[in-house]
C-alpha cells in the first residue's frame, strides 16, 4: 500500500515556514545571560518538528540540515552547551539557509550539492566547537542503547533459536501484551515454531495481583531466522522483561529440547544480562510554563472558499439593504412585526459580514515579524547601534494588505536605519543618546489600519529638500512651500535624500514607489519629521479589500463611485476659475494652480443627454482628485451620497475598462462603477498630448 | 472498530497519521498537543494513542505519564513518534509507561504494521 504522501506537502511547507520564522523570533529575544529555557524549548521543538517531517516526506536535505540544528540545540537545552554570540549568529544564518533550502524542496528541486554542503558544514564547524560546551567530555548523544555483543558470531551454524522470556510484573501496565509477544516471536519463522508458557511462577492466590503479569514464555523457532529480527521484538520491552535469546546449533535442531527449563536461569547466564535500572525521568522534559502565550487553535482553510463567502454575504447585505429601502414603503407601516424582523435581519446581516471579514484577517505581527532580524543585521552591518520597537503586532488586517503592505515597510525601515539614525560618535556630539531608536507601531482607527514608522534619527531639513527639489528641477525655481508641502516632495518621482544611492537602501527604489504602493492599496501616507529629532511616517490602510468607503456621483442617468481616499476636495466652479485656451484642455485655477479637467463623460463615452453642445463647467461638479501626486478634477453632473461600497471585481464578471477598477451593487439594486483615479489620469495625460498633436 | 488517538503538533504528521489509519480501516480522532489529548481521551476511550514527543503546552511524556495515571488507560497501548537519536527519550517514556515507539522516518505501510501488531 504505497501511499502519495505529496497531499500533505503544502500543510507541511506552510508549518515548516512558520516554523523556521518561530526559530528566528526565539532567536533574536534570547538573552545569552540568561536565556529562557521556554524560548530555547520553542527553538529546539520547531528545528524537530521540521526535521521529522522533512525526512517521513522525503526532503532529504531539509533533514540532513535540521539533523546537525538539533542536535546542537538539543545540547544547549540540555545544559551541555552554552548559548554564545557567535553560535546565535550561525544559528540565525542557518534560519536563511532553512528558508532556501525549504523553498527549493517546495519548487521541487534539490540546491546544489556544494552550496548544500557549505550551508551543512557551517552548522557544523560550531557544533564540533569545544569552547562553548559547559563539561570536558564532548561526549555525543548518540544512540548508546543496546549493545548487542555477540550476534556476529556465526549465524550461520544456527538451525533456530530458544527465546525464553519472563515479563516483569508491570509489563501489561504498559500497555504490552507478553502473549502478543511470544506470537509476534513466532512469527517471524512463519509458523515453524512452538510456544510454551511457565507457569511456575504464579503466585498463591492470596498473593496474586490482577494488574501483573506472572507468566514466563518460551518460544522455539525453528528456522535460522536473524537474530537482529529477535532483537527488535524485543525493542520495547528489553528493559521489562528477563531474557534470553539462545542458538539453536544444526546437529540437534530436530529433536525437541528438554520440556522444563527455569527460564530464569539462561536469562541469567545470557550474555544480554538484563539491566532493570530504569532511568529517571531527565530533568529536560520541563513543563511548559503556564504563563507561555496561549497557543489558539486554528484550521487552514483554502482563500477562495473564504472569498466565495465573503462574495455572498456581499450579496446577502445588498439584498438585505433593498428590503430595508422596501420598508420605507408607505403600505408596510403598519406591518410592525415585519419591521421588527427587518431591523433584526439588519443588524444580523452586518455582524454576519463583519465575522466573515474577520476570517481574512491576520496579525499584522505577520509582517512586523521580519524587522528585528532586519535590523539588528543592518545596524551592524552600519556599526550603528539602534534598538526597533514594535507595538501593536496583533492589530489584525486583511491577508491581501498584510502581503502587499510588506515591501513598503521595508523600504521605509531600511531608510530610517539608513539615512535617519546617526552614527553613534554624531548623535552623542548632538546630546543625543549613543543608541538610536526606531518604531514599528499598527493601530485601529476608524475602519482604517495605521502603520507609523518613526526614528529619532537626525530628520529632515525642509531647506535641503527644497534646493534639492528646485535643482533636480522637480518644481519651478520659485515655488514657495510650506513645511509640510515641502516634506511631501520626497515622494515626487525622481528625489532621493542621499546622493549616491547606498547600499542598503537599494538603486532606483525611491519613496515615490512606496507612496504608489500604498495608494494601490486604497491608503495614503503622510510624513512628519523635526531637524535632529525625528522623522515619522504615517501609513492609512483600510482594513480590508473588500469594502471601501466611496464617493457616489451622478453623470447623466450613471452612477459612479470615486474612491474616498483619492478626492482632495470638490467644488461648484466660479466662471473665473475656468481656463481655455483655445485648441488645448480645459483647465481651472485654483488657489494659484492650475489644474487639468477631465470631463469623465468623455472620458468614459458616456451618452450624452442629447444636446449635442458639451455642458459648460459651471454647470456641474469638479472633483479634485489626486494620483501619484499628481492632481486634476473630473467634471461630474453631481454629488450624492457618500457610504461603504462591497467591490465586486469587473473583470470576472465583464472585462477591463480603462478608467473603471471594478464595480459594486448600491442598496436599490442598481449598479455603478468604482473609477480607477490612476487610468484617469492617464486618460487625462493621453488626451493633453492630443490636443497638442491637433494643435 | 479500534478508535485510535493521533497526537502530533505538526499538521502536516498528524494528517498523515491520520489518514493512513483511517484508510487501514480504523478511527482516527486528533489532537494537537498533549493537554488536548488528555481531555479528549478522557471523554472518549481510545484503544491505542499515537503521540509525538515534543509538543507545546504538554509534551508525549507527560502525556503518556498522566494517561497511564488514568484507570481506563492502564493496560492502552501508548505508542510514542521519536526519532533514531532519540534514546534517552526512549528511555524516558518507557519510565513514563509508554508501550512502545515508531521511529521516525516512517512510511505509512510501517505505521499500518506497527500498530496492526499492537492492536491484535
Amino acid at each position: 500500500m504505497s501511499m502519495d504522501l505529496s497531499r500533505f506537502h503544502d500543510v507541511f511547507f506552510e508549518e515548516s515556514f512558520e516554523a523556521v520564522n518561530t526559530i528566528e523570533a526565539s532567536l533574536l529575544e534570547v538573552d545569552l545571560d540568561a536565556p529562557d529555557p521556554e524560548s530555547i524549548n520553542n527553538i529546539f521543538r520547531a528545528a524537530h518538528s521540521i526535521k521529522g517531517g522533512s525526512a517521513t516526506f522525503g526532503f532529504s536535505q531539509v533533514a540532513a540540515y535540521t539533523h546537525v540544528m538539533e542536535n546542537l540545540l538539543d545540547e544547549v537545552r540540555a545544559g551541555k552547551r552554552r548559548l554564545t554570540q557567535p553560535i546565535v549568529d550561525v544559528l540565525l544564518e542557518s534560519v536563511d539557509a532553512l528558508r532556501l533550502l525549504l523553498s527549493s524542496a517546495k519548487a521541487g528541486e534539490d540546491i546544489p550539492e556544494e552550496e548544500f554542503a557549505q550551508h551543512k558544514s557551517k552548522l557544523e564547524a560550531i557544533s564540533k566547537d569545544q569552547s562553548s560546551l559547559t563539561t570536558a567530555t564532548a561526549s555525543s548523544t548518540s544512540d548508546s542503547s543496546a549493545p548487542v555483543a555477540e550476534s556476529a558470531s556465526g549465524d550461520d551454524g544456527v538451525a533456530g533459536w530458544r527465546v525464553v522470556f519472563t515479563p516483569h510484573k508491570e509489563m501489561m501496565q504498559r500497555g504490552n501484551d507478553p502473549l502478543r509477544l511470544a506470537k509476534e516471536i513466532a512469527s517471524l519463522a512463519e509458523g515453524d515454531a512452538e510456544i510454551e508458557c511457565d507457569i511456575s511462577t504464579l503466585p498463591d492466590w492470596e498473593h496474586f495481583e490482577p494488574l501483573n503479569s506472572y507468566l514466563g514464555w518460551t518460544v522455539r523457532l525453528r528456522q535460522p531466522v536473524e537474530k537482529a529480527a529477535i532483537d527488535d521484538a524485543f525493542a520495547w520491552v528489553e528493559n521489562e522483561c528477563d531474557m534470553a535469546i539462545v542458538p539453536i546449533p544444526k546437529a540437534q535442531s530436530a529433536p525437541p529440547q528438554p520440556q522444563h527449563e527455569k527460564p530464569s536461569e539462561p536469562a541469567a547466564s545470557a550474555a544480554e544480562s538484563v539491566q532493570t535500572a530504569e532511568k529517571s525521568a531527565a530533568p529536560a522534559a520541563k513543563q511548559a510554563k503556564p504563563a507561555a502565550v496561549a497557543e489558539s487553535q486554528s484550521i487552514r482553510v483554502d482563500l477562495d472558499k473564504v472569498d466565495a463567502l465573503i462574495n455572498m454575504v456581499g450579496e446577502l447585505v445588498i439584498t438585505q439593504s433593498m428590503l430595508n429601502m422596501l420598508s420605507e414603503d408607505e403600505a408596510l407601516q403598519g406591518m410592525e412585526k415585519l419591521l421588527q424582523g427587518l431591523t433584526q435581519l439588519k443588524r444580523q446581516t452586518r455582524a454576519l459580514q463583519e465575522g466573515v471579514m474577520q476570517i481574512r484577517m491576520l496579525p499584522i505581527s505577520f509582517c512586523f515579524n521580519r524587522f528585528p532580524r532586519m535590523v539588528r543585521d543592518l545596524s551592524r552591518q552600519l556599526g550603528k547601534d539602534i534598538e526597533l520597537m514594535l507595538s501593536g503586532e496583533n492589530t489584525e488586517v486583511d491577508k491581501t494588505v498584510i502581503e502587499k503592505i510588506t515591501d513598503p515597510l521595508v523600504h521605509l525601515v531600511r531608510n530610517s536605519v539608513d539615512h535617519g539614525i546617526e552614527n553613534p560618535a554624531d548623535r552623542v556630539a548632538k546630546g543625543k543618546p549613543e543608541h538610536g531608536s526606531v518604531y514599528l507601531r499598527a493601530y485601529h482607527q476608524v475602519g482604517n489600519i495605521v502603520i507609523e514608522v518613526e526614528d529619532d534619527g537626525k530628520g529632515l531639513d525642509p531647506q535641503v529638500l527644497l534646493s534639492k527639489a528646485k535643482r533636480k528641477g522637480l518644481i519651478p525655481g520659485d515655488a514657495i512651500l510650506n513645511e509640510a508641502q515641502i516634506f511631501e516632495l520626497i515622494f515626487l518621482p525622481g528625489f532621493s535624500t542621499k546622493e549616491e544611492a547606498s547600499d542598503l537602501s537599494g538603486r532606483g527604489v525611491g519613496m515615490d514607489v512606496v507612496k504608489r504602493n500604498v495608494q494601490s492599496l486604497g491608503g495614503s501616507i503622510q510624513v512628519e519629521s523635526e531637524l535632529n529629532r525625528r522623522t515619522r511616517f504615517t501609513i492609512r490602510l483600510p482594513l480590508t479589500l473588500a469594502i471601501m468607503d466611496g464617493q457616489l456621483i451622478s453623470l447623466g442617468e450613471e452612477l459612479y463611485v470615486i474612491p474616498l481616499v483619492t478626492i482632495i476636495e470638490s467644488l461648484q466652479p466660479d466662471p473665473s476659475m475656468i481656463n481655455r485656451v483655445a485648441g488645448t484642455h480645459e483647465t481651472i485655477k485654483l488657489r494659484g494652480a492650475y489644474l487639468p479637467v477631465l470631463r469623465l463623460s468623455e472620458a468614459l463615452d458616456a451618452a450624452q443627454n442629447e444636446s449635442e453642445k458639451p455642458k459648460p463647467l459651471t454647470d456641474g461638479i469638479i472633483v479634485i482628485v489626486e494620483h501619484e501626486s499628481r492632481r486634476f478634477g473630473l467634471f461630474v453632473d453631481e454629488l450624492l451620497s457618500q457610504q461603504q461600497i462591497v467591490i465586486k471585481s469587473l473583470e470576472e464578471n465583464y472585462r477591463l475598462i480603462p478608467g473603471v477598477s471594478a464595480a459594486t451593487i448600491l442598496g436599490d439594486g442598481r449598479v455603478a462603477l468604482i473609477l480607477d483615479v490612476g487610468g484617469l489620469s492617464q486618460l487625462q495625460k493621453d488626451s493633453e498630448i492630443s490636443y497638442a498633436d491637433a494643435g | 472498530m479500534a478508535k485510535i488517538l493521533a497526537v502530533d503538533d505538526s499538521a502536516s504528521m498528524r494528517q498523515m497519521v491520520t489518514f493512513t489509519l483511517k484508510g487501514a480501516g480504523y478511527q482516527v480522532d486528533e489532537a494537537a498537543n498533549g493537554q488536548e489529548a488528555l481531555s479528549k481521551a478522557k471523554s472518549g476511550k481510545y484503544d491505542l494513542v499515537i503521540t509525538d514527543v515534543n509538543m507545546p503546552v504538554m509534551d508525549g511524556i507527560s502525556l503518556i505519564k498522566n494517561l497511564r495515571a488514568e484507570g481506563a488507560y492502564k493496560f492502552t497501548p501508548l505508542l510514542m513518534l521519536t526519532t533514531e537519536s532519540g534514546a534517552d527519550k526512549k528511555a524516558e517514556g518507557k519510565a513514563a509507561g509508554a508501550t512502545g515507539w515508531i521511529v521516525k522516518p516512517f512510511n505509512p505501510d510501517q505505521l499500518v504494521a506497527t500498530v496492526k501488531k499492537v492492536l491484535g
